[in-house]
């Protein structure tokens, strides 16, 4: 009975943090529809600041804290919602997701960069360490104590916030009507952005008090997320005091099992599968379950959505192009290292798993965070599978990863949007902690998965085993391309335009997300499949498919193209890592960088470029022009011309700066084009003529110098040539005075006047 | 009527491809009730939105005051006095009926003065200012909707739709507090589909029809043939 | 029998009342009219027959078969198609896939020759390899009308196709319903252009806060005094 007693002590005090993490992911989405999956990162982030502040500076406790939660994590959450939440109002839930998924990306990487963790580090201690309390016989730390107090502060701060503050109600009024909120003088703008300050907050202090209990890891720092998001699914998204109880509920599951798993009749494993990885996979299965008890979603009409623009592709581009990609990894693979063999390689199998996202998440609007998932049952199947890597064996596999990747989403499909994710975000961390992390699965940590079987031909080389991944991309992005230009493909493209048509036209909403699933985990499979190496649990963890799903979104989820630019941009970025070790640090923040630009521009920055090159594709005097460019700067490098960091900062300018900007200078009145010309050639003279290396002290102050010198002349050339119409917008505030004259009536005063510009 | 309130110069709107309004133009002059009339999907919720800020027209001209402010954001209009109260029921259904209070407050009034007038105007609602306002019945919630024009003493008031599904006995007593509103002198530009509960509290009547004004004039002068003529076809 | 009975539909949406039993017929080769003010309960109906709102109350015939609880899926295997008051092309297929995509759900042996015959019959042949999101709204209208006729129906609702039109598109499009119940189609029509649908129905209902208050051949609509009060409300 005391044992009972103070595991559910323990299980409350677990809860109470689960609490505070999920009611700061119920405040952002009620007020601004976002569903922040970098929630959890962010308490990671503050625990780590707080540990800087506290224990690296060993400033007081309380000023540390003060700073941390009420200065750094507020103004955090202001600049989220400012500059990156605020854009993505009207975007498609693919895209606002990804870009959550990019701000976590993006603060895992600042964390693995500013706090290694091979850095022997100062312990983050709990609370008044060593003081505890004794209630009832039992002895109960100060800091479970201080969490309590915490959650109940919260549950109290937050009740009298939303219910006694004009704030708070606003945040109400926000959820029940937006247009009626600003009809009545409020601001959802400032209510979002407070919203998300105090989320910011919240999921800030939850971070504090965890790492005090399981130290500073980045892993279950972020991870705490998938708790807040049981318990607020359980809350509905919307129900604050759902949520708590949700919360509590899980704590004390957690607690109970690891009282219970200690008892000797407690089975160790059950059919021959060690279930040590449970205990970790129970707030994955509460999620799934409260999930699949969400009622069917509704077929709506007149849902916003957002159209792609993607063209049919035809079927000699498409061949012309896999021919070529073949031609081209031939080419170049005699004259690469063995390293750089194994990373190219590496960014092809990537490729793969970004390919099938292309025809569930491109073509059929689902999104699904568990695609490597899927890569790593292939790899097992392909390894256990008798037949020695034959291609028989190959496709055995795939079928049946095919056929569980159905099988999986039988139950999620009745989901949609962000459910639909969230439960394809569960399957991903159950599969990864109770199959990948089985000793059975995984001897001593990883597998041999066979080399595929070829009948004359024999691949026994990391070359070999890249052309075959290339060939293995270009025969699947031709099989991805067969579908979309079939029967299938407008099935899948119809149900993403517009469900409610489909169905009424008498589709099957269902078997046809069934056929979709499949596909992509039959597709995925094959990454895994052919792996050909020995591999190992880690390669297919579920926070490894995130980067994945978001440079193909980056890319274009929609297009084989996309696929292959989301997978080596991935691979790319460790060659990037491995040529210029400098840049190590910056490569970890790359993906997320870039990730969050889609919030600033919904259709994506890499989107509005990837438009500037594709009007560039059949312009060939400026394309052999933009690679003569590049060329230059590179031979200026290999003839030691200029520094690394000079070919750095002058390649990326060139491509992301100079590039883009050819055919709007190519289409602008004469003196507009010499003058961007002009300005474009400063720019260039500018990135290649400073001394990187010793003028510029540090990566940061590079990179910053390298992100302003595209602002001011990419973004300041891009301005010169197009002629955008001037928006005309005129403050209230002097309703009454003066009329000032508009553009229109000063034109047309100008033409009255004879005035001829 | 030299200085009009409110005006509208050529306006165009659509939602995404479709076009709603195709050139509209209106005055209202300070003081003057305004009926628009005109059948369903003639584009008189749309007006309201785009006088409203809700909706940036793709082209034309917003005046209020004499100041241009076309795609000024509707919170900034609504500050500056322009007070509207939007089709269905312009309530917070999940706010009780004092916190549908407290967000009139942006209009800088006190929220005990805005309290203080509404219950004086409307008892029944004081005794129900803890109770959730999507709990009333319609003609209750119409009245706190209309207790934000009555309490915030603003400059024009916008009515979309004041009687949709409301029984007519509950309908006439409303529209006796938006007489007494206008009374007070605020412009008022109130949409309606039942023509004959308006024409009697308008001064000016507008009848719209296929994103267009078809007829505008003195709100007596409107005869029911024409009316008839334009909701049922002739 | 009729092609349509529609048979005490009550649709509740928590404690408002959006329809309150609602009787309605609809036969083969005829157009009806369904006509109300705002909020009366039209495109709620509409959702009902077509099977993406289960109704409180009431039941649902198609050719006699009860489709009440059948998905919306099945209902169009039965012979039921509708087009949406605001637009639900798949705007990212050309005008030609929108209706090969509805033509080759109906299983239709000559997909081709099927699509090509629908988008001559209503007049947007030279718009076939056009993106669907780019158009106009008054083809997109006529694009969903023949998306819908592509499943080859035998009972068509219409949720306000003539709203975007033009006058000359809207006179095309009373021609166009006609000659399809010539062919014996039934049609269920909302719509706001009176002079459409007074031209072109055989028999209207007139909903009003969710019930039906009248019903008759469009001359008995419109001197019917209870259909203007409807409309034009009580003086106060």
């Amino acid at each position: 009975m005391q044992e009972l007693l103070t595991f559910t002590i323990i299980g409350l005090s677990t809860g109470a943090i689960y609490a505070v993490v999920a009611s700061g992911l119920v405040v952002t989405y009620t007020t601004s529809g976002i569903f922040n999956l970098a929630h959890g990162a962010t308490g990671m982030l503050a625990a780590f600041t707080y540990w800087q502040l506290r224990f690296d500076w060993n400033m007081p406790a309380p000023l540390a804290l003060f700073i941390t939660l009420f200065v750094l994590c507020p103004l955090f959450g202001i600049l989220t919602e400012r500059f990156v939440m605020r854009g993505l109002q009207g975007t498609s839930e693919v895209v606002r997701l990804s870009v959550t998924v990019a701000l976590f990306a993006f603060m895992i990487g600042i964390a693995n960069w500013v706090w290694p963790s091979d850095s022997s580090r100062e312990a983050f201690t709990k609370f008044f360490e060593g003081n505890t309390v004794s209630i009832g016989g039992i002895n109960i730390s100060w800091h479970k104590l201080i969490t309590f107090g915490c959650a109940i502060l919260v549950a109290i701060v937050l009740r009298l916030l939303l219910f006694r503050t004009r704030m708070g109600v606003a945040m109400r009024a926000v959820v029940d009507d937006r247009a009626l909120t600003e009809l009545n003088g409020g601001r959802p703008d400032r209510v979002a952005m407070f919203a998300w300050a105090l989320s910011a907050m919240l999921a800030g202090l939850a971070g504090i008090l965890l790492a005090g209990e399981q130290q500073l890891n980045i892993e279950p720092l972020v991870l705490l997320v998938i708790n807040a998001y049981a318990a607020a699914i359980i809350g509905r998204l919307k129900n604050l005091p759902m949520t708590f109880a949700g919360a509590a509920v899980l704590g004390l599951l957690d607690a109970y099992y690891l009282q219970f798993s200690d008892k000797s009749w407690f089975p160790q494993s059950i059919m021959g599968f060690g279930i040590s990885g449970m205990r970790a996979s129970i707030p994955t299965i509460v999620l799934f379950i409260a999930l699949l008890a969400r009622p069917q979603s509704r077929l709506r009409a007149g849902v916003v959505r957002i159209r792609e623009q993607n063209k049919v592709p035809t079927w000699s581009a498409s061949l012309m192009g896999a021919v070529a990609l073949i031609a081209i990894v031939v080419a170049i693979s005699g004259m690469l290292t063995r390293s750089n063999t194994l990373l190219l390689l590496n960014g092809f199998t990537f490729a793969i798993v970004a390919l099938s996202l292309v025809p569930l998440t491109g073509y059929a609007g689902q999104m699904s965070l568990a695609p490597l998932t899927f890569a790593g049952l292939g790899a097992i199947a392909m390894s256990k599978l008798p037949g020695d890597g034959n291609l028989l064996t190959l496709i055995v596999a795939v079928v049946i990863v095919a056929l569980i990747g159905a099988l999986v989403a039988l139950p999620a499909i009745r989901l949609s949007g962000i459910y639909l994710a969230l439960s394809t975000a569960a399957f991903a961390v159950l599969v990864t902690k109770l199959i990948f992390n089985q000793k059975q699965t995984f001897m001593s940590g990883n597998i041999a998965v066979p080399v595929l079987d070829i009948p004359f031909i024999e691949i026994n080389s990391p070359r070999g085993r890249l052309i075959l991944a290339s060939a293995a991309f270009s025969l699947l992005g031709l099989g991805v391309v067969a579908i979309r230009r079939s029967r299938l493909g407008r099935r899948l493209i119809a149900l993403k335009d517009s469900p409610a048509a489909a169905a009424t036209l008498g589709m099957s909403l269902t078997r046809t997300k069934l056929a979709a699933f499949a596909i992509s985990a039959g597709i995925a499979a094959c990454a895994g499949a052919l792996a050909g190496d020995k591999v190992s649990p880690q390669q297919y963890d579920f926070t490894q498919s995130l980067p994945i799903v978001l440079l193909t979104v980056v890319g274009g989820v929609g297009t084989v193209g996309g696929a292959l630019f989301g997978g080596l941009m991935l691979g790319g970025n460790s060659v990037l890592a491995s040529v210029v070790p400098t840049l190590k640090n910056v490569t970890k923040i790359l993906p997320g960088t870039i990730g969050v630009t889609l919030g600033r521009n919904p259709s994506g920055a890499a989107n509005q470029i990837a438009d500037a090159f594709r009007s560039l594709s059949n312009r060939w005097s400026l394309l052999a022009f933009a690679a003569t460019g590049g060329i230059v700067i590179w031979i200026l490098d290999a003839q030691y011309v200029i520094s690394h960091w000079a070919f750095f900062i002058s390649g990326v300018f060139w491509l992301l700066a100079v590039t883009p900007n050819l055919v709007g200078i190519l289409q602008a009145p004469r003196t507009r084009q010499i003058i961007a010309s002009i300005y474009l050639a400063i720019g260039v003279i500018v990135a290649i003529s400073i001394d990187w290396d010793n003028a510029v002290d540090s990566t940061g102050k590079r990179l910053i110098a390298l992100v302003l010198l595209i602002a001011l002349f990419g973004v300041g050339a891009q301005r010169l040539t197009e002629n955008a119409p001037r928006v005309h917008r005129a403050s209230p505030d002097v309703i009454g005075l003066t009329t000032a004259f508009t553009d229109e009536e000063l034109d047309h005063a100008e033409r009255e006047l004879g005035v001829v510009l | 009527m030299t200085n009009p309130i409110l005006e509208l110069r050529n306006i165009r709107a659509s939602y995404g491809s479709i076009e709603v309004l195709h050139g509209v133009n209106l005055s209202i002059g300070r003081g003057e009730v305004v009926a628009l009339l005109g059948p369903n999907g003639a584009g008189k919720s749309t007006m309201i939105k785009v006088v409203s800020g809700l909706l940036r027209p793709t082209s034309g001209q917003l005046i209020v005051g004499g100041r241009d402010v076309t795609g000024a954001a509707a919170s900034a209009l609504a500050r500056a006095g322009l007070c509207t109260i939007p089709e269905g029921r312009g309530i917070f259904p999940n706010l009780t009926v004092r916190e549908n209070l407290l967000m009139a407050t942006f209009s800088g009034h006190k929220l005990s003065d805005i309290e203080e007038r509404t219950y004086s105007r409307f008892p029944r609602l004081s005794e129900r200012r803890t109770q959730l306002a999507g709990t009333m019945s319609g003609g209750e919630q119409q009245m706190l909707s209309l207790a934000r024009a009555l309490a915030t003493n603003p400059v024009i008031l916008l009515l979309d739709e004041l009687s949709m599904g409301l029984a007519p006995l509950i309908v006439a007593e409303l529209y006796q507090q938006v007489a007494a509103i206008a009374a007070e002198g605020v412009s008022v530009l109130v949409v309606e589909q039942f023509a004959r509960t308006v024409l009697g509290v308008a001064d000016q009547a507008v009848l719209l029809a296929h994103g267009k004004v078809q007829v505008s004039g003195k709100a007596s002068e409107i005869g029911e043939d024409v009316l008839a003529g334009a909701y049922l076809g002739s | 029998m009729s092609l349509l009975e529609v048979r005490g539909v009550m649709v509740r949406f928590g404690g408002v009342m959006a329809v309150g039993g609602v009787d309605l017929d609809v036969q083969a080769g005829e157009v009806t009219g369904l006509i109300g003010p705002n909020g009366a309960g039209k495109t709620t109906l509409f959702n009902v027959i077509s099977g993406m709102q289960e109704p409180t109350a009431g039941s649902v015939h198609v050719s006699g078969v009860e489709v009440t609880h059948e998905a919306p899926h099945r209902r169009a295997r039965r012979g039921l198609a509708r087009t949406f008051q605001r637009l639900e092309l798949f705007s990212s297929l050309t005008v030609r896939d929108n209706v090969r995509v509805a033509a080759e759900l109906a299983a239709l042996t000559n997909v081709d020759e099927t699509v090509d015959n629908l988008l001559e019959k209503v007049g947007v042949s030279e718009l076939a390899e056009q993106t669907a999101g780019d158009l106009p709204t008054g083809s997109a209208r006529l694009v969903e009308i023949a998306r819908a006729l592509a499943t080859g129906p035998r009972l068509l609702l219409l949720d306000e196709p003539a709203s975007g039109l033009d006058e000359a598109e809207s006179d095309r499009l009373g021609v166009l319903l006609r000659e399809l119940t010539a062919d014996g189609l039934g049609v269920l029509l909302v719509e706001h252009d009176m002079s459409l649908v007074m031209h072109v129905c055989d028999r209207i209902f007139v909903l009003d806060l969710g019930f039906i208050i009248a019903n008759g051949t469009p001359s008995e609509i419109q001197h019917d005094p209870k259909v203007l009060h409807a409309y034009l409300g009580a003086p106060s």
